[in-house]
């Protein structure tokens, strides 16, 4: 699915995220719910400046950082780390935690299964196989 | 006790009891919560060196998605 389109589901879906946004992990946004693209940019610099601080804050050196919440009185941040990408989204104060991170992880696995690098090779059944499946069928 | 008196003491109780597991529960506090691939999650309260240097971070966010 499309980055733009799994982020249009995503806001329709979920009435409490009020923005979001795709991005890889130099900060280069790949689809956004905001007004514009600086703002964008600008969001995304910061979540990704959040996520590293976090990762150095809750560094323990076993396990690895997947999403973090940063709840404030005017409102919250969830960022969710991908394979090669974040998705950011804010909410107003005190959202529905575990919805909104399932959301923006189902988010961010359709975005990623978009044009994917090296797609799989269509599958060949050999002869011996079509004659087993044959078999089995009769 | 009046009927008035007895039901403002309920309220009261109510409101007190439910300011206490606000407080507890950490719910309409300022805080950060880092989930890990193990499955495992922390907690830092406002008050924590971890969040003061974190929610300044997340304020930036929360500042440009609002303009």
């Amino acid at each position: 699915m499309d980055a733009a389109q799994a982020l249009a589901d995503l806001t329709e879906i979920s009435t409490q995220i009020q923005a979001a946004l795709i991005a890889d992990e130099k900060g280069a946004v790949i689809a956004s719910t905001f007004a514009d693209d600086a703002t964008a940019s600008q969001a995304a610099r910061s979540a990704l400046d959040l996520f590293a601080a976090a990762e150095d804050a809750g560094r323990d050196g076993t396990v690895s950082l997947t999403q973090i919440l940063a709840a404030t009185h005017a409102g919250s941040v969830f960022v969710v780390r991908g394979d090669d990408r974040i998705a950011t989204a804010v909410t107003g104060p005190e959202p529905t935690v575990g919805l909104v991170f399932y959301d923006l992880k189902t988010c961010l696995r359709l975005s990623a299964a978009e044009q994917p690098e090296n797609p799989p090779k269509s599958k060949r059944s050999t002869r011996s196989e079509k004659a087993d499946e044959t078999s089995v069928d009769e | 006790m009046s009927r008035t008196l007895r039901w403002g003491v309920v309220a009261l109780g109510s409101a007190a009891g439910l300011a206490l597991w606000r407080r507890s529960s950490g719910k309409g506090r300022e805080r950060i919560e880092l989930y890990f691939s193990a499955g495992s999650m922390v907690s830092f309260p406002e008050d924590s060196t971890e969040a003061a240097r974190l929610i300044p971070l997340a304020r930036r966010v929360l500042t440009s998605a609002r303009g």
